[in-house]
């Protein structure tokens, strides 16, 4: 089977920063967040600046836990969904950290925390800070409408997070996370053109993946203490768990879903929460909180993302998905 | 006088209710749906049944996006009879300018003074 | 893998449909009462103002696209959507908040390439087709006229 990855070196998370907006004070993981703005736009004029601050504040907050300063970091390798991910470009001309752009549009958390990996283990990276970050008016205007028109969301609509969560890869230290394995995604495009039901056209995506990595690596589901999905949302979190029964998958209890639980039970949000932050925020946060006082030993995660443009929708062109995966322990 | 206020209500729904129609069940969005509407507008002012229309219901015909298409449609006629063909080119914003002097207006008014606030 | 067909089924047998009386429902009664509102502005026109039964639906449109304005503004236009659906967005106020969000959207680029460039991205096929069809609506009537097929 191609595209899996084995790492001899497990290189380690050795500190995250999780930055979140004024809505995802909602969220019933506010409390793990490192910092929540009061201000959309994180006390920028615009938007996408705001959106810049945004990930610049979560590396520094990872840096800074992690005992680094920007000058320690070997590489960024951080993405978003705006275009040409102009957020990102610009955290990394204020960082002067070497920077590679990173899309996997949704799932670029992983994409990301995959290619640190890879650094860190080759021997180039004694550290190297990887994650993603979107903010809910920047990507709307681009990918929707603008914000404050009028039009009624279907309940299979998500709500683009405001949140940027990455996290600083080192050679292996005992005591924090390891990186074990992954999965690297195949594109899958069940003909899906709603976009305003995501998570509908990414359940496919995450099932192929989960399927490719249990039979590559020699898993069962039951061999992880979580398997959590990047942000399917309630409606395609249903949808990949039927997509596993049907591949006689077997499962227990232990699938998450990042969007899903984002903003617990509010209906406000319909089918949870998306964005490329989104993952980020619920992985580096709830996740790796829960490995650090050990209440997971063995977590897969794997984040899914919709590689569609407002040019390829309005062009009548399906949705093209993929998600990555990424196992993790703590030895 | 009072009636004219419910037959109001009652036709101004019912025109959106075509439009939710056009939303869920045709499943268009709604820049489609607008423009059925105002093409549909433009369409029964040419057998001269919306202005019957908005003397039974008044605001009822006249604030719906329809009414958009029955003016410009209404100008260019009522110009076109004047002057023949080329007032169906010139009379066309005769009726309906309003609606579009005020949205630019107050458009560009909002953007000087609003920023998007995208809250819940 | 799973064929998109057999996707499609299973994916539409999950996803919930729109709750369709629920939204006709709302859609009547947001409709409705803005439909209602402008009756008691165009009264309110006509009763101070020099304006007849016809005339004043000009300055009571206006007036509508006006409180649009503060209603999006104010970002509560948008919550009105979601409740409303169709109801807010055939009225002349759905015309309205089209233009103003775009515009407030795009003042980040400037007046002249944003606001001026931008305003109309929602709203102008509403323009192009109102104005196509009154065309050729018009173009035909009077054609039809000419040929003594119909009068005015």
């Amino acid at each position: 089977m191609k595209g899996l990855l084995k790492f001899r070196t497990n290189p380690t998370i050795a500190a995250t920063g999780v930055v979140v907006g004024p809505l995802e004070k909602k969220s019933p993981f506010k409390p793990l967040f490192d910092k929540v703005y009061d201000d959309e736009r994180s006390g920028q004029p615009t938007n996408e600046k705001g959106h810049s601050k945004l990930v610049e504040d979560a590396c520094m907050i990872a840096l800074r836990k992690a005992g680094f300063v920007p000058d320690d970091a070997d590489f960024l390798l951080i993405g978003d969904l705006v275009n040409q991910m102009t957020p990102s470009n610009f955290c990394a001309s204020e960082l002067q950290i070497p920077y590679v752009g990173m899309f996997s549009a949704c799932a670029t958390s992983i994409s990301s925390l995959l290619t640190a990996a890879l650094l860190t283990e080759s021997g180039m990276s004694a550290c190297s800070i990887a994650g993603a970050s979107s903010q809910h008016n920047a990507v709307e205007r681009q990918f929707r409408y603008p914000v404050e028109y009028g039009s009624q969301k279907p309940e299979t609509a998500q709500w683009t997070v405001t949140a940027a969560g990455v996290a600083a890869v080192t050679p292996n230290q005992a005591g924090f996370p390891a990186i074990v394995s992954g999965t690297i995604g195949r594109v899958i495009d069940l003909g899906v053109t709603d976009p305003f039901n995501m998570g509908a056209a990414m359940a496919p995506a995450a099932a192929d993946t989960l399927e490719r990595h249990l039979n590559g690596h020699g898993r069962k589901v039951k061999h992880y203490d979580t398997i959590i999905t990047g942000d399917l949302g309630k409606i395609g979190f249903e949808i990949y768990q039927k997509l596993i029964a049907k591949k006689k998958i077997e499962t227990t209890n232990n699938l998450r879903d990042a969007g899903a639980e984002f903003f617990g039970d509010d209906s406000d949000f319909q089918a949870g929460a998306s964005g490329t932050g989104c993952s980020a925020a619920i992985y580096f946060s709830d996740v790796y909180e829960k490995m650090m006082v050990g209440e997971y030993k063995r977590v897969l995660l794997i984040a899914t993302g919709s590689l569609l443009s407002p040019l390829s929708f309005q062009q009548g062109d399906t949705i093209p998905c993929i998600a990555h995966a990424v196992e993790l322990e703590m030895k | 006088m009072l009636s004219i206020f419910v037959t109001a209500f009652v036709v101004g729904g019912l025109i959106c209710v075509i439009g939710q129609l056009l939303f869920d069940v045709a499943n268009l969005t709604p820049a489609h749906t607008l423009c059925i509407l105002v093409v549909a507008g433009s369409i029964l002012d040419g057998f001269g049944l919306y202005e019957p229309l908005i003397d039974f219901a008044g605001a009822g015909a006249t604030v719906p996006i329809t009414s958009f298409g029955n003016a410009l449609t209404h100008g260019a006629m009522a110009e076109a009879e004047k002057h023949g063909f080329v007032g169906v080119l010139t009379g066309m914003f005769e009726v309906t300018s309003s609606g579009i002097s005020a949205a630019i207006l107050f458009g560009f008014i909002a953007s000087v003074i609003f920023r998007p606030k995208g809250k819940v | 893998m799973m064929d998109e067909k057999k996707y499609a089924e299973l994916e539409s047998k999950i996803s919930p449909k729109p709750p369709l009386i629920r939204n006709l429902f709302t859609a009547f009664i947001t409709g409705g009462t803005i439909c209602l509102i402008g009756q008691g502005i165009s009264v309110f026109y006509m009763t101070y103002f020099d304006f007849t039964e016809r005339t004043a639906s000009n300055p009571t449109v206006a007036t509508l696209i006006f409180i649009a304005m503060l209603l999006t503004g104010f970002g509560q236009y948008r919550k009105i959507a979601q409740f409303g659906g169709a109801g807010s967005a055939v009225p002349i106020t759905g015309f309205g908040n089209a233009v103003i969000s775009a515009a407030i959207e795009h003042r980040s680029e400037g007046y002249v390439l944003g606001v001026g460039g931008n305003m109309f991205k929602l709203a102008g096929s509403v323009i192009l087709f109102g104005v196509a069809s009154a065309f050729i609506v018009a173009l035909i009537k009077t054609i039809l006229v000419k040929f003594g097929v119909v009068s005015w």
